[in-house]
C-alpha cells in the first residue's frame, strides 16, 4: 500500500522549550502554593509536622487573626495597619523616585546645563552605592533631624534614584526637538511644557516605573527595620519577623500559621498592581502616541 | 501683520564656526519670501533666528518696528509651521490648534469660536477631536497650519512643512498654503531646498549658499538672470546648462572646439562660463551647433534630450511634438538667452 503522506518528523524543539517554562513557572509558583496550604493550619499541627500538603481547616482563623488580632510587644497592631503602613512606603516611595527622577531627567535634557552631562554620570554612578553601603549616614542623618520612628524618615531618604532618572533620560532625548519649540511659540513656559506635554507623552514610561519601584519599595527590609522602632510604623515585611519573633521570645509555640498567611497577604498588592498595570501599560505601549 | 527687517543677521556658533554670514533684507508687509539653498547652508538657522529658537549673535532683527533680538518667541507674535508638524501628540485637534491661545489666557469660548473658523478655513471640521495619530500627513500639516493660523500673528515662518508629504499632496498643498497667505495676508517666511516650491510660491526668493545670500529677486529674475553660477544651477530643473568657453570680440567659443559662436554685447574679454537654459535652444536643421543626443527623457508634456556639445554634458528642452533620436542634431541657440559667468568667483557678468 502507498502511503498519500509522508510523516513530518517530530520536533523535539517546543516540547524542549515547554518543559523549560513548566519547570521555571513550577519552581516560582510551588513554594507559594505550599505557603498557602500550610497556612490553612493550625501552629500546633505545621509544629509538628512541618509544612502541609493539603488544605487544613484553620485557613479563616488564621487570616482573620493575621490581619485583625492585634500582636507585637505592645499589642497595638494589627495586620491591617501594617497594610497600611506597606502601601504608604509602596506609594510614597514609587511616586516619590518618580516625580524627582522626572524632574531631574528634564533638567539634564532640556536646559542647556553647563555640566550637565558629567552631572548625570555622577548620578548615574550613585547606582554602585546602593542605600546598604550609604546605611550608617543615611540614619544619622535622619535621627539628627529628628525623622526616625515618621513615614518622612521612612521614605524621604529612598526616593533619590538614577535608575529612574536614567530611563527619563533616555525616554525624553527620543522626543522631537521640536515639539519642545513649537510649544515655546505656543507661549508655554518650561513649568507648562513639563505639566501640559511631557508628563501626559511619559505615561507608559510613568507605569512602567510605578511598577517596578512600588514592589522594590514595597520590599524594602533593612531600612524600614532600622528607622521604625514603633511598632504603629511596622511593615508588612518586617512584621511578619516580628509576629513570628515575638512568639518565640515568649516561649510558646510559633504563629506558624498566622505567619505564613501574613506572607501571602504581603505578596497580594504587587501582584495586583503589577497585573493592573500591566494592562494599562501594554496598552499604551500599542497605542504609541509619539 | 508686519514688514521684517535684517540688517546684519549673522550666527556664529560657539565653536566659531559660522553659520549664517552677517545678511541684511527687508521683507514688505504681505509678502511671502522662499529662503531656498542646499543642506546646510544656512536656511533654517536664519528662520529659526526669525523665530527666536537660535540665538542671533551678529546684527539687528525687527519685526514691524519692533527690534526683537531679545525678545521670546513666544513674545514675537510668530507661528511657525514645522517640517515634522510638531503636534503635541496626547492632544486632540482641537487641543492642538488652541493650545497656543490657552496659553495667552484666551477665554474658552474665544478659543472655541477661533478654533472653528480656523478648522473651517482648513476643511479640518470632522476631525476636531481626534487625535494626531489618527489622521494623515496632509491631515497633519493642515492642523499644523491651523495651529498657526488661529493665532493671527503678525509672521508665519515655515521651515519645510511640505517635505514629509508625497509628491501629489505636495502639490496641492503647495497651492492651500499659498492661497491661505494670499487671503489672510499675514507676511511669511518660508525655507525649502526644493527650488519648485520656491518659484512657485514665492514672491520673492532668497537664495541662500554656504550662509551667504546668493541673490534676492521675484522668482522670474532669479530663473532668468541668475546672479551667479549657483543660482543658475540650482534654480531650475533641469538646471541651467553651464559650459567653459572664451569670450573674444563678442564672440564665444568653446573650450575644445570652435563649435559655437554667439553674439555677446559684453566687451569682455578672456575665460567665462557661459549658461543657457536647455528651453533656449531649438533644434534646427540649418543651425550652427552640433549636438549629440545621448539620452531622451520623455516626460509626456515634453522631452528632455541629454547628450553633449562641444565635449560639454548638455540639455535641449523640447515640445511633446519635437520628436527626436539618439544621435547628432544641430541646434540655434538663442544669443539672448546666453548668461555669462566670471569662471572663478562665479559671479554673472
Amino acid at each position: 500500500m502507498a502511503r498519500t503522506q509522508t510523516r513530518k518528523p517530530f520536533r523535539w524543539a517546543p516540547v524542549f522549550d515547554h518543559t523549560i517554562l513548566i519547570l521555571g513557572a513550577l519552581f516560582m509558583l510551588v513554594p507559594v502554593v505550599l505557603a498557602f496550604i500550610t497556612s490553612s493550619h493550625s501552629a500546633v499541627q505545621i509544629a509538628r509536622e512541618g509544612i502541609m500538603f493539603t488544605p487544613g481547616s484553620h485557613l479563616g482563623e488564621n487570616y482573620s487573626k493575621a490581619l485583625f488580632e492585634k500582636g507585637g510587644f505592645t499589642a497595638t497592631i494589627d495586620g491591617m495597619v501594617m497594610l497600611k503602613n506597606s502601601l504608604i512606603l509602596g506609594l510614597g516611595f514609587a511616586i516619590g523616585k518618580i516625580i524627582i527622577s522626572m524632574m531631574a531627567a528634564y533638567a539634564l535634557v532640556y536646559f542647556r546645563l553647563r555640566f550637565a552631562t558629567f552631572a548625570f554620570w555622577i548620578i548615574f554612578t550613585t547606582l554602585l552605592l546602593p542605600l546598604e553601603v550609604r546605611i550608617l549616614p543615611s540614619y544619622e542623618a535622619i535621627q539628627r533631624l529628628d525623622l526616625a520612628n515618621t513615614y518622612t524618615g521612612l521614605i524621604v531618604p529612598l526616593i533619590a534614584s538614577a535608575t529612574g532618572t536614567f530611563f527619563f533620560r533616555q525616554f525624553f532625548r527620543s522626543v522631537p526637538e521640536e515639539l519642545a519649540e513649537a510649544a515655546r511659540i505656543d507661549g508655554a513656559g518650561p513649568v507648562k511644557f513639563f505639566i501640559d506635554i511631557l508628563v501626559p507623552l511619559s505615561q507608559t514610561m510613568i507605569a512602567a516605573i510605578f511598577i517596578i519601584m512600588f514592589v522594590f519599595g514595597w520590599n524594602q527590609y533593612l531600612w524600614p527595620t532600622l528607622i521604625t522602632t514603633d511598632e504603629g510604623l511596622f511593615t508588612l515585611v518586617r512584621g511578619i519577623k516580628q509576629i513570628y519573633q515575638t512568639m518565640i521570645d515568649a516561649n510558646s509555640i510559633p504563629e506558624y500559621g498566622q505567619a505564613l498567611a501574613l506572607a501571602i497577604i504581603a505578596m497580594l498588592p504587587p501582584v495586583l498592581i503589577v497585573i493592573f498595570f500591566q494592562s494599562w501599560f501594554v496598552k499604551g505601549l500599542t497605542e504609541s502616541d509619539k | 501683520m508686519a514688514q521684517v527687517k535684517l540688517d546684519g543677521v549673522g550666527k556664529t556658533y560657539p565653536n566659531g564656526f559660522e553659520a549664517v554670514k552677517p545678511c541684511s533684507f527687508d521683507i514688505e508687509d504681505g509678502e511671502f519670501v522662499v529662503l531656498v539653498g542646499p543642506s546646510g547652508c544656512g536656511k533654517s538657522t536664519l528662520l529659526r533666528m526669525v523665530a527666536g529658537l537660535e540665538d542671533i549673535t551678529a546684527g539687528s532683527l525687527s519685526i514691524g518696528d519692533r527690534q526683537v533680538n531679545d525678545v521670546d518667541p513666544a513674545d514675537r507674535d510668530v507661528a511657525m509651521v514645522f517640517q515634522n508638524y510638531a503636534l503635541y501628540p496626547h492632544m486632540t485637534v482641537r487641543k492642538n490648534i488652541g493650545y497656543g491661545l490657552k496659553n495667552r489666557g484666551t477665554s474658552a469660548a474665544e478659543i472655541d469660536a477661533k478654533v472653528q473658523d480656523a478648522a473651517k478655513m482648513l476643511d479640518l471640521g470632522a476631525l476636531l477631536d481626534r487625535k494626531p495619530s489618527q489622521l494623515s500627513g496632509g491631515q497633519r500639516q493642515r492642523v499644523a497650519m491651523g495651529r498657526a493660523v488661529v493665532r493671527d500673528p503678525a509672521l508665519f515662518l515655515f521651515d519645510e512643512p511640505l517635505s514629509n508629504l508625497d509628491a501629489k499632496l505636495r502639490n496641492q498643498m503647495r497651492i492651500e498654503i499659498k492661497a491661505l497667505q494670499r487671503r489672510l495676508g499675514v507676511t511669511s517666511i518660508y525655507v525649502t531646498h526644493d527650488q519648485v516650491e520656491a518659484m512657485t510660491m514665492a514672491d520673492r526668493i532668497i537664495v541662500l549658499n554656504g550662509g551667504e545670500i546668493e541673490q534676492i529677486g521675484t522668482p522670474a529674475e532669479i530663473y532668468h538672470n541668475p546672479a551667479s553660477k549657483f543660482v543658475a544651477s540650482f534654480m531650475g530643473a533641469p538646471p541651467m546648462n553651464l559650459m567653459d568657453a572664451q569670450l573674444e570680440n563678442g564672440e564665444i567659443k568653446l573650450n575644445g572646439s570652435a563649435a559655437l559662436t554667439a553674439p555677446a554685447k559684453q566687451d569682455y574679454t578672456g575665460p567665462v562660463t557661459m549658461g543657457i537654459r536647455p528651453e533656449d535652444v531649438v533644434i534646427d536643421a540649418a543651425g550652427p551647433t552640433p549636438f549629440t543626443i545621448e539620452i531622451v527623457e520623455e516626460l509626456g508634456a515634453h522631452r528632455l534630450l541629454h547628450g553633449r556639445l562641444a565635449g560639454h554634458p548638455f540639455t535641449v528642452h523640447v515640445g511633446k511634438d519635437t520628436t527626436a533620436t539618439t544621435g547628432e542634431v544641430k541646434l540655434q541657440i538663442n544669443p539672448d538667452a546666453i548668461r555669462l559667468f566670471q569662471p572663478e568667483t562665479g559671479k554673472a557678468i
